[in-house]
């Protein structure tokens, strides 16, 4: 299995007030490509800025992060921009869809700032929403839609642009537990069948027994990592 | 990114709603007062050119600054084939005109006498249709003369009545003649009709019987005055010998009042619509402060900055342009009926009429200022946008989706 994403010696320190805060803390890490991978740990552990870090939404304080060959940490913002755009998926704990466009609409988004013709957005919106079950709910608002069905969306707009990899940060924390296990399934036939590589964050026990590999955080560094299945 | 932008407005529509109304009222009030001042300037610049001086007018050289009678225009047979030529050449008028005293037996008033050819002045300018007493010239009723109402007030005299007219002949001697009142107009301009008395070539020319006829004055009326620069240009040229003017530079106030109107409508809209900046920049703010999490997902997910300074831009011109259609649509009803029925300042007639305006005012707006204020709107909208823009463009998304 090829390496798709490398951090080495990573470390975050936020200074607030003189005081500094190590977030995370010299992580050395590998993912493959294909892998459904769980990071967890208590709150403050340090999991959501390492997908910030990952999704090249935040900068680290030292350390590299390789995505498929390329340093993002010596990328400038709108390099950045353009690299998350065209190379990474993010699911968000609070779905953060455009509440003025469709579900249909939402998914197109990210193809339309790919600048992908008409024809292709409408085409892959429309086999995304259908994949996860919501072909006929695709003309509706946000607004019309349970919190299960948003953050299914989500994942369709996730998966638009044809990501190397997806970044789901708490995924299931909002959804009760018959749409955190409908999510988890659509996620985990997703990462089989078309083998795209999920990492998101959790400390959900249902996400963690689907994850086939499980990295601990605490404190900021990787207290364990197991794979599972 | 249009349709998001349009849709992102309606989020909060009462808030949207308020906005755009305070825009409408702001382009009603702005682009109405515009339409009453023009429609009171075009009104008094269409009276000084259809009863006073038509719209090119030409002298001897030093007639307007001395206004000797002696000063007649030389060449008259060079000039009237060359008039003959102007295309839209709606008529011409030949005319004495020489300062003159007129007396009553109550009163006397120094006036300025003008002598036509009745026809031919008829063809030229409106001052017929003025007449609210007696009739208009003819050349087959002897020493008649057509006076204002306001004159004909001051000395006291009425339709029929007697006066003598007091003038000085070439040789600078003074000759009187008697004459009666055959008419009595109103212009509504008080000055003029205070001031200018009318008299038939004829009658004039009995009055100095050693004299060719003097013309002092040859008034030109064109079908359309935007033809008026270009023909006056062409007879300056082609009359070295003459002074040719027109109306703007005989009568300076009312062009200096017409080029006013051309910025009138900016510096008022310049005004509302700046008064109307604070309260969207207000409103956008607020807007972009709402979405900062939006705003987060969406530099998260790979919106470029110069997209979201894109999307707010069009949010707030948007904004602006909904507001100014709506008022301009309002507008254009309100001075189709007000250009019809004409607003009545009556009560201030007399004050109006002094100063050469009507007291009926027929609002009018051109399609020049009707685009104006479009543009404006896309300058002031885009300055507008330009603090909330900057607001959402200093978000980092790390911050932005850890608002809550």
């Amino acid at each position: 299995m090829s390496s798709i994403i490398e951090l080495k010696n990573l470390t975050k320190i936020y200074r607030e007030d003189g005081n500094e805060v190590v977030a995370v803390d010299n992580v050395n890490l590998q993912i493959q490509k294909g892998e459904f991978t769980a990071i967890v740990g208590p709150s403050g552990s340090g999991k959501t800025t390492l997908l910030n870090l990952l999704g090249g939404i935040d900068k680290p304080t030292s350390g590299q992060i390789i995505v498929d060959g390329t340093d993002i940490t010596r990328l400038s913002f709108s390099q950045l921009v353009d690299f998350r755009l065209h190379n990474i998926g993010f699911v968000f704990q609070s779905y953060n869809l455009i509440p003025v466009l469709t579900a249909k609409e939402n998914v197109e988004f990210v193809m339309f700032l790919q600048n992908r013709p008409q024809s292709e957005r409408e085409k892959r919106s429309t086999e995304l929403l259908t994949a996860i079950g919501l072909a006929e709910r695709m003309n509706s608002r946000p607004s019309k839609l349970s919190g299960g069905q948003q953050q299914r969306v989500a994942v369709a707009r996730a998966l638009a642009p044809r990501p190397k990899f997806v970044l789901a940060d708490e995924p299931t924390a909002n959804l009760d537990s018959r749409s955190a296990e409908n999510l988890l399934e659509i996620m985990e036939m997703l990462n089989r069948n078309e083998n795209i590589t999920f990492i998101f964050s959790t400390h959900d026990p249902r996400v963690m027994r689907k994850a086939r590999r499980i990295v601990t955080l605490l404190d900021g560094h990787i207290d364990n990592d197991t794979v599972t299945g | 990114m249009i349709r998001l932008a349009w849709k992102n407005i309606w989020r909060n529509p009462t808030r949207s709603l308020i906005i755009l109304v305070a825009i409408a009222i702001g382009v009603i009030s702005g682009s109405v007062f515009t339409a009453f001042y023009n429609g009171m300037i075009y009104q008094r610049i269409d009276d000084a050119i259809a009863n006073e001086t038509s719209n090119i007018q030409i002298h001897a050289p030093s007639y307007l600054e001395n206004k000797e009678i002696t000063d007649t225009i030389a060449n008259i047979h060079k000039i009237l084939p060359l008039l003959d030529t102007i295309t839209t050449l709606k008529s011409y008028s030949l005319r004495f005109k020489t300062m003159s005293m007129l007396s009553s037996a109550n009163n006397n008033s120094g006036i300025v006498l003008i002598g036509i050819d009745p026809i031919q002045e008829k063809k030229t300018t409106n001052i017929w249709k003025h007449i609210v007493q007696g009739q208009y010239l003819s050349s087959e009723k002897k020493n008649t003369l057509l006076i204002g109402e306001k004159l004909a007030n001051k000395l006291k005299i009425k339709l029929r009545s007697k006066v003598v007219l007091t003038l000085q002949d070439t040789k600078g001697n003074l000759i009187s003649a008697a004459f009666r009142v055959s008419g009595i107009y109103n212009t509504g301009n008080t000055g003029f009709d205070e001031r200018v008395v009318y008299a038939t070539w004829h009658d004039i020319k009995n009055l100095f019987p050693d004299s060719t006829l003097l013309i002092h004055e040859i008034a030109i009326a064109l079908q359309n005055d935007k033809h008026t620069s270009n023909y006056a240009e062409k007879l300056k040229i082609s009359l070295p010998f003459a002074d040719v003017k027109t109306w703007k530079e005989l009568y300076p106030e009312v062009g200096l009042m017409a080029d006013y109107t051309q910025y009138l409508q900016l510096i008022y809209m310049t005004i509302i619509f700046l008064a109307l900046s604070f309260g969207i920049i207000n409103t956008m703010l607020m807007a972009v402060m709402e979405r900062t999490r939006e705003l987060g997902m969406l530099m998260a997910i790979g919106m470029k900055r110069t997209k979201i300074f894109q999307m707010i831009t069009y949010e707030t011109i948007m904004l602006m342009g909904s507001g100014t259609i709506v008022g301009l649509f309002l507008t254009y009803i309100i001075i189709q009926i007000l250009s019809t029925t004409g607003i009545n300042l009556a009560s201030f007639a007399k004050g109006l009429n002094q100063m050469g305006l009507s007291a009926m005012v027929y609002p009018v707006l051109t399609l020049r200022e009707y685009l104006q204020t479009i543009e404006l709107v896309l300058v002031a909208g885009f300055l507008s946008s330009l603090i909330p823009a900057r607001r959402a463009l200093k978000l980092t998304p790390s911050e932005a989706l850890r608002k809550q």
